[in-house]
């Protein structure tokens, strides 16, 4: 199988870091953001030299896997009917300092990447990215060659584990499904999980005592029930 | 190279700890704080800077009253904040205060400009996070106006309009208030320092500082880029320096891991393991250790990163007196003239 292009949006602090990460693992790397071809190149040229700076627009239509390293409240920008049959790794979270103090888009309901997936119909959503600080994603990697970090991610289509799989083993994580897009909840903010960058053993009995925790039992109190 | 190095220190007032253990108030740790700045004063120390926290681990949410009082019993050491937030203040009154403590300190103070690791102050003042961006591109707008001085004429959508004022007291002719702007990881804000021509300082409290080189490069690209001038970079970290390295490895994950833990509940971080603590000793961003070791390290990391100014957080945590008092002369009396004998040039 081809390595598929991996195309990002945003070039803020995660975009960039995955941009510079992908490259140096030899993928093909697209990246945009709000800004300009003409803005964002040299600034990607430098943080991520290897990367092809191009129009927002032009990553979606260039690459076959879309990371989004956006803020979540910028979701509404993502023209649906471009992302039709894509894949996507939606890497973004609802962020306070970022979306505002209310979040207004998502629950313990409704997780974040569902709004995503209800958002981009057509695509093929799976949560990945989003549990793991950017910083992290290359400190605690790099620390540990021996060891590879589990990234967790949530889709709803079997189809597409072998590629999301595929992406993430050669990120350098190992790749920790967790369910369908619903269990993506598990990775948000406020979560034990989210800031984890742990093997995967580790990982593991984070996620199996996580209805112990605060967390986990907030997610009782508004769902009536663990998530099935 | 860098042609003039700049040590100083930064707190964030930490409730400090009695010998016995005991927390300090914060009335005795704000004194406590003025004391260590006549400390550092008196040593040599070129930078003295207070953050501002709306917390009950630290004693100091008004920087520039402390810095007034720091004024009054030191000679030579700048007073700086580490950071204002400007965009949850009003410019003007930020401007007066600047301004007056410009009169008490014969121009000695300096503001260092960003958001910091925490946004209480958001919410505190009646300010929405979201309008973060916003809120300072105005502000600071409005705060070159007001440093460029004479009579005001202003209108913002977060600020009040102003129509031939004047803010007083005005600062000397020809004199400024020395701004820098305080970046962590973000690509923009590097950008955004350059474009508003403001000095930098990179806050590095995690990993290997040389990871922070192509924030570097993009500084210097920046400039590049936007044809402005480059100006010369400051890096803050924090640091425990005492004569011996397991004390001062055993202060550090008592007090530094213990607020990092702190600060990552609302960060979403996760609690350090004493393998990354170890790890940022060892290779990351803590200065911890002995002199020699420290002076070593810093004096490698201010060569890889362009440095020419380092403020090293002390009493992080709160600690105790002795440990922190220690701290400031070992690095006033031993690392900064080492790293200046390491770095070279002209000092």
């Amino acid at each position: 199988m081809a390595d598929p292009v991996i195309g990002i949006l945003g070039a803020g602090k995660l975009g960039s870091t995955l941009a510079r990460i992908g490259v140096q693992a030899g993928l093909s790397i697209h990246i945009g953001s709000r800004h300009s071809v003409a803005d964002l190149q040299w600034v990607i040229d430098t943080l991520a030299p290897g990367a092809v700076t191009m129009t927002a627009e032009a990553v979606v239509a260039t690459s076959d896997i879309i990371i989004l390293a956006i803020p979540l409240n910028r979701y509404r920008d993502l023209d649906p009917t471009a992302f039709a049959g894509k894949i996507v790794l939606d890497a973004t979270n609802y962020w306070a300092e970022v979306d505002g103090t209310k979040n207004l888009i998502s629950d313990f309901n409704t997780s974040s990447s569902e709004v995503i997936q209800a958002w981009l119909p057509e695509a093929l959503v799976a949560k990945a990215f989003n549990h793991m600080g950017y910083h992290d994603l290359e400190i605690e990697v790099d620390r540990h060659p021996a060891v590879p970090r589990a990234m967790a991610y949530a889709t709803d289509h079997e189809s597409i584990k072998p590629q999301v799989e595929a992406v993430l083993a050669r990120f350098g994580f190992t790749p920790f499904f967790i369910g369908p897009l619903r269990f993506g909840l598990l990775l948000e903010p406020g979560s034990p999980l989210f800031g984890a960058a742990i093997p995967e053993s580790e990982f593991a009995a984070e996620l199996a005592k996580i209805y112990t925790s605060p967390y986990g039992q907030k997610i009782i109190a508004a769902r009536g029930d663990q998530i099935h | 190279m860098p042609a003039k190095l700049q040590f100083g220190l930064d707190t964030f007032g930490d409730l400090a700890f009695q010998e016995d253990g005991t927390a300090m108030s914060a009335d005795a740790t704000l004194r406590q704080v003025v004391h260590e700045a006549q400390l550092a004063d008196e040593l040599g120390l070129q930078m003295f800077a207070l953050g501002e926290h709306h917390r009950p681990e630290f004693a100091i949410s008004s920087p520039e009253i402390v810095l007034g009082a720091i004024a009054m019993v030191t000679k030579q050491i700048k007073l700086g904040t580490a950071v204002t937030v400007l965009s949850s203040d009003d410019p003007v009154r930020v401007f007066e205060r600047f301004s007056t403590l410009h009169g008490l300190s014969h121009g000695r103070e300096e503001i260092m400009l960003g958001r910091g690791s925490f946004t209480e102050s958001f919410p505190l003042y009646g300010y929405d996070l979201q309008n973060y961006d916003e809120l300072f591109t105005e502000k600071i707008a409005l705060w070159q106006k007001l440093l460029a001085g004479g009579k005001l004429n202003w209108s913002g959508k977060f600020t009040q309009k102003l129509t031939n004022t004047t803010v007083y007291p005005q600062l000397p002719k020809g004199e400024t208030i020395a701004t820098s702007l305080a970046v962590g990881g973000s690509p923009e804000s590097i950008i955004r320092a350059v474009y508003y021509d403001i000095p930098v300082v990179i806050a590095i409290i995690g990993g290997e500082p040389t990871r922070f080189r192509p924030y570097v490069d993009l500084y210097h690209k920046a400039a590049q880029q936007l044809k402005k001038p480059e100006h010369p970079l400051g890096m803050h970290a924090h640091g425990i320096i005492l004569d011996d390295e397991a004390e001062a490895r055993s202060v550090g994950w008592q007090y530094i891991r213990a607020e990092m833990d702190r600060i990552g509940i609302d960060r979403g971080w996760a609690p350090m393991t004493r393998d990354r603590f170890e790890f940022e000793i060892d290779k990351g961003a803590y200065y911890v250790g002995t002199p020699e070791q420290v002076a070593q390290k810093l004096a490698k990391n201010m060569k890889a990163l362009d440095m020419s100014r380092f403020d090293l957080v002390y009493g992080t945590g709160g600690q105790l007196i002795h440990q922190r008092e220690a701290t400031i002369r070992n690095y006033a009396t031993k690392v900064v003239p080492r790293v200046r004998e390491l770095i070279g040039g002209e000092a």
